[in-house]
C-alpha cells in the first residue's frame, strides 16, 4: 500500500459533556479544523484533519456531548444521527472515538455499551488520565479493554499526551476494516436501562479501584459557591466584576475602532469626489463594517469571562444558583448566561441559548434576549436623558438621571421576565423541563484552550453577524440616500429619500405617541442599530454627528420637543425591535422567518404601547 | 404550583428520617445519605413539560439507579430548590419536583443532624 493509495477516513468523538472532548479535538486537530453549522439545524459542526503516522488523512468530527443515543435536544440528535450515518449529506464513521472522563467512568461506560449496539469499530479514548493516576485511581487497562472489546488510549488532552497512539489505533482500526457486526441500536426502555447500568458497575468493579486520594477540592469549594447566601453573593460579585469588564475595559478599544473608523471614513471622504460614491463608501460602508466592529472589544471581554468561568466548571453552579430566581418567570436556570451576555448585545446572547436543551425553552430565551438592555441603547438614553432630564438630586443622594437610566434597565429586565411568563402561561401551558444538570469537577482553564475559543468566538461573531449586519447597514444608506435632494434643496437630503418619504408617510401612526415626522424618519435608519439612530436624528435636524455637536444636538431636541415626547421616545426604545441585525440571526438561529416575525410583532406592540401610556400619562400631567 | 408532596412521608418525617427510613430524594436535606432503593415512573403527567417515562428514563440514564449511593450536599436559597447531591462518583443537580420518584434508604446515624 503506498501512502498516496490511502484512503481518507472519518472519525467521531462522542463522549459525555464534560469529559474533555473538545480539548482532546483541539489536541488532535490544532489549528486545522472548522466551524459551520449542519444543513438545517443550528447545532455547530466542527470538524478538523489529522495525517497519520501511515500518511492517512483522517477527518475528526467533533460531536455535541451527550448521556445518551436516546437524544432529546438538537445537540444530541445531531449526536444519534451522526452515529447511525443518518445525517443528510453524511456518511456514519468509520471509527467512533469514545471519550471518558478517566475518574468519572460510570455514565461514560453505559454510553459505550449503546455505542457497541452501533456495531462500528470503537476506540476508547481515557481523556484527563493524569489526575486520575493524581487520585490514585488504578483501571486495570488490559482487563477493561477486553471486558468492553475494544482498545484503550490514555490521554491528556491538554498536555497533548497520549495524541499520537490514540492516532495510531484509529489508524489500526481503519486498515482493520472489518465491523463487529450490523447496528442492533435502538431505544432503550427503563429496564435496560437498569440492565445497562448494573452492566457498567460490574465491568467497574472488576477494573476499577477507586481513587486512594479522591477530589475534595470540588466538594470544599462548592461548599461556599453553592452556599445559598455566600453562593449568590458571589454569583453578584462576579456578575459585577464582568458588567464592570464590558463597560469599562472594552471602551478604550471602541474608542479606538471608533475614532479608526471615523479617520478612515474623513481620509476616504476626502479623497473622492461628492456624490453617490463617496457616500456609499463613507456612510455606508465604513460606517457599516465600523458599526459592527465596535462591539467586537465588548463581546471578547464578555465572551473571555464566559469561557473561563465555564471551564472552570462554574457555569453549572451559575446555574444551579439561579434556577429557582429565573424558574418563577417560567426560564430555565441555563437561560441565565445567555440573558446575561444580551446586555453586551442581544446577537452573543441568542447566539448562546444553543447550550438549553429544550426548544421551548430556547426559543422563550431567544424572544425576550433583546428585551434586555444592549450597549447599543446606552447612546440613546444617554441623549435623550441629557436633554430632558434635570440634574436634580433626588432623596439626597440620587440624581435624577442615574435613577432614570436604572428605571430604563429595570423596565428591560421586568419586561423580559413578564413576557417569558406571559408565553409560558398562555403559549406553552405546563412545568418546564425537568432540569438535570451534571455538576462537573472544577478545574483550572487551560489558556491555550481559553485562547482558541476566545478566537473563534470573535470569529464566529464577525463572520456571521458581519454577514447579516452589513448588507442591512447597505440596505439601510440606501433607504436614506435614494432617491437624492433634488438641485436647490433646503432640507436635508434624507427628507427626499425613500426613508424619509416613508417617514412622513407613516408619522400620524406615530402621532398619538407623540413623535413628530423628525422622528419617525429616524427611526427607519434606526432600525440597522439603535445607536444610529442618533446619528440620524442629527442628520433630520441638519445637525453633524461628531460628539461636539452631541450636546448641539441634545439642546435642539429639548427645544423641539415637548418633555412627554422625550419620555415617550426613551420608553419606545426600552421595547421597539431597533435592530434588524438581531431579527436576522434569530432567523438563523431557528431556521425560520415565524420567529423574528413575532419578535417583530410582539416587541413593536409593547414599545408603542408603552410609549401611548407614557406620552399620555406625561401630557395628561402637563409635560407635552 | 409548588406542591411537594401530597403523601404523609412528608415535611414532617423530613426532620427526623433517620435509621433506614425511606424517603424521597425530593424530601430530603442537605448531610442526608443512603442509597437509592426505587426510581419509579408514578408522577403525574404534564407536570414536568415531559411524561412520567421519559422523566424516569433520564433519571436513570443520570445514574439514579437502584443501588447508587447518594447523599444531599446543598440546596438552593428559594424553597430549599434546586438540590445538589452527590450520585456515586459524580456531581448532580436537579429540581426537588423531578426528585420525587427517587426513592432513598437513609443510612442510619448518619443524619446525626437531626
Amino acid at each position: 500500500m503506498s501512502d498516496a493509495a490511502l484512503p481518507g477516513a472519518r472519525v467521531a468523538l462522542v463522549g459525555n459533556p464534560n469529559s474533555g472532548k473538545t480539548a482532546l479535538f483541539n489536541a488532535l486537530t490544532g489549528a486545522r479544523q472548522k466551524v459551520a453549522n449542519y444543513a438545517g439545524v443550528t447545532v455547530e459542526r466542527k470538524e478538523g484533519q489529522v495525517t497519520s503516522a501511515t500518511g492517512r488523512s483522517i477527518s475528526i468530527l467533533d460531536l455535541p456531548g451527550t448521556y445518551s443515543l436516546r437524544a432529546r435536544s438538537p445537540d444530541e440528535v445531531v449526536t444519534r444521527d451522526a452515529v447511525l450515518g443518518k445525517l443528510a449529506g453524511e456518511q456514519a464513521p468509520d471509527v467512533i472515538v469514545c471519550v471518558a472522563d478517566a475518574t468519572n467512568l460510570r455514565l461514560v461506560l453505559r454510553l459505550l455499551l449503546e455505542l457497541k449496539a452501533v456495531g462500528r469499530p470503537m476506540v476508547l479514548a481515557l481523556n484527563m488520565y493524569d489526575i486520575a493516576q493524581r487520585q490514585g485511581l488504578r483501571i486495570d487497562l488490559e482487563g477493561l479493554a477486553r471486558d468492553i472489546g475494544c482498545p484503550i488510549v490514555t490521554t491528556v488532552a491538554t498536555r497533548k499526551r497520549g495524541i499520537d497512539e490514540l492516532v495510531a489505533q484509529v489508524d489500526e482500526r481503519i486498515r482493520a476494516g472489518a465491523l463487529s457486526g450490523g447496528n442492533t441500536w435502538r431505544e432503550p426502555n427503563a429496564g435496560e436501562i437498569r440492565d445497562a447500568h448494573r452492566e457498567a458497575q460490574r465491568i467497574l468493579k472488576a477494573h476499577v479501584r477507586p481513587p486512594e486520594r479522591p477530589d475534595t477540592f470540588t466538594g470544599k469549594v462548592d461548599s461556599v459557591l453553592l452556599h445559598p447566601v455566600a453562593g449568590l453573593a458571589i454569583l453578584l460579585a462576579v456578575l459585577f466584576l464582568m458588567f464592570q469588564a464590558v463597560f469599562t475595559w472594552a471602551a478604550p478599544a471602541m474608542d479606538g475602532i471608533n475614532a479608526a473608523f471615523a479617520w478612515l471614513g474623513g481620509a476616504v471622504g476626502q479623497l473622492l469626489p461628492d456624490g453617490l460614491l463617496k457616500s456609499f463608501i463613507a456612510d455606508g460602508l465604513i460606517s457599516g463594517v465600523g458599526s459592527v466592529l465596535v462591539f467586537l472589544p465588548q463581546i471578547l471581554t464578555l465572551f473571555f469571562f464566559i469561557i473561563l468561568l465555564e471551564d472552570f466548571g462554574y457555569m453549572a453552579r451559575a446555574a444551579f444558583l439561579m434556577d429557582r430566581i429565573m424558574g418563577g418567570a417560567g426560564l430555565h436556570g441555563r437561560a441565565f448566561i445567555p440573558l446575561l451576555s444580551s446586555f453586551a448585545c442581544a446577537i452573543p446572547g441568542i447566539m448562546a441559548t444553543r447550550v438549553i436543551d429544550n426548544k421551548r425553552d430556547r426559543l422563550t430565551t431567544i424572544l425576550v434576549a433583546p428585551l434586555m438592555t444592549c450597549s447599543a441603547r446606552i447612546p440613546v438614553y444617554t441623549l435623550i436623558i441629557g436633554a430632558f432630564i434635570p440634574h436634580r438630586t433626588v432623596a439626597g443622594v440620587l440624581s435624577l438621571p442615574g435613577l432614570v437610566m436604572f428605571a430604563l434597565y429595570a423596565a428591560g429586565i421586568a419586561s423580559a421576565l413578564g413576557v417569558s411568563f406571559l408565553t409560558r402561561t398562555f403559549f406553552w401551558r405546563g412545568a418546564a423541563e425537568p432540569f438535570l444538570m451534571e455538576l462537573p469537577t472544577y478545574k483550572l482553564p487551560d489558556p491555550a484552550n481559553v485562547a482558541r475559543n476566545l478566537f473563534l468566538r470573535g470569529k464566529i461573531f464577525i463572520t456571521r453577524a458581519g454577514t447579516i449586519i452589513f448588507p442591512l447597514m447597505i440596505a439601510v444608506w440606501f433607504l436614506s440616500s435614494f432617491p437624492g435632494a433634488p438641485a436647490g434643496a433646503t432640507d436635508p437630503a434624507i427628507n427626499y429619500s425613500i426613508a424619509g418619504r416613508v417617514g412622513l408617510f407613516i408619522q400620524p401612526v406615530f402621532a398619538p405617541i407623540g413623535f413628530n415626522w423628525q422622528m419617525v424618519v429616524a427611526l427607519i435608519p434606526g432600525f440597522a442599530a439603535r445607536e444610529v439612530a442618533v446619528a440620524a436624528l442629527g442628520t433630520v435636524y441638519a445637525i453633524g454627528a461628531s460628539d461636539a455637536a452631541q450636546a448641539t444636538l441634545g439642546s435642539t431636541l429639548a427645544a423641539h420637543w415637548s418633555i412627554a415626547t422625550g419620555l415617550s421616545f426613551l420608553a419606545w426604545y426600552v421595547f421597539a425591535p431597533q435592530c434588524a441585525s438581531t431579527l436576522g440571526v434569530v432567523k438563523r438561529e431557528t431556521n425560520s422567518w415565524l420567529w423574528p416575525g413575532v419578535m417583530l410583532v410582539y416587541m413593536t406592540g409593547l414599545a408603542y404601547l408603552a410609549a401611548f401610556v407614557t406620552y399620555q400619562a406625561a401630557a395628561a400631567a402637563g409635560l407635552g | 404550583m409548588h406542591d411537594m408532596i401530597a403523601e404523609p412521608l412528608s415535611d414532617t418525617s423530613i426532620a427526623t428520617a433517620v435509621d433506614g427510613r425511606v424517603v424521597r430524594l425530593s424530601a430530603a436535606r442537605p448531610g442526608d445519605a443512603g442509597t437509592i432503593v426505587d426510581v419509579r415512573a408514578s408522577t403525574k403527567a404534564g407536570d414536568h413539560g415531559v411524561d412520567a417515562h421519559e422523566l424516569h428514563r433520564r433519571l436513570l440514564e443520570f445514574g439514579f439507579v437502584e443501588g447508587a449511593r447518594i447523599a444531599v450536599l446543598h440546596e438552593g436559597a428559594i424553597r430549599r430548590d434546586p438540590i445538589a447531591v452527590r450520585l456515586d462518583d459524580m456531581r448532580v443537580a436537579l429540581r426537588r419536583r423531578d426528585a420525587e420518584d427517587v426513592w432513598v434508604r437513609l443510612d442510619p446515624l448518619a443524619s446525626a443532624r437531626a
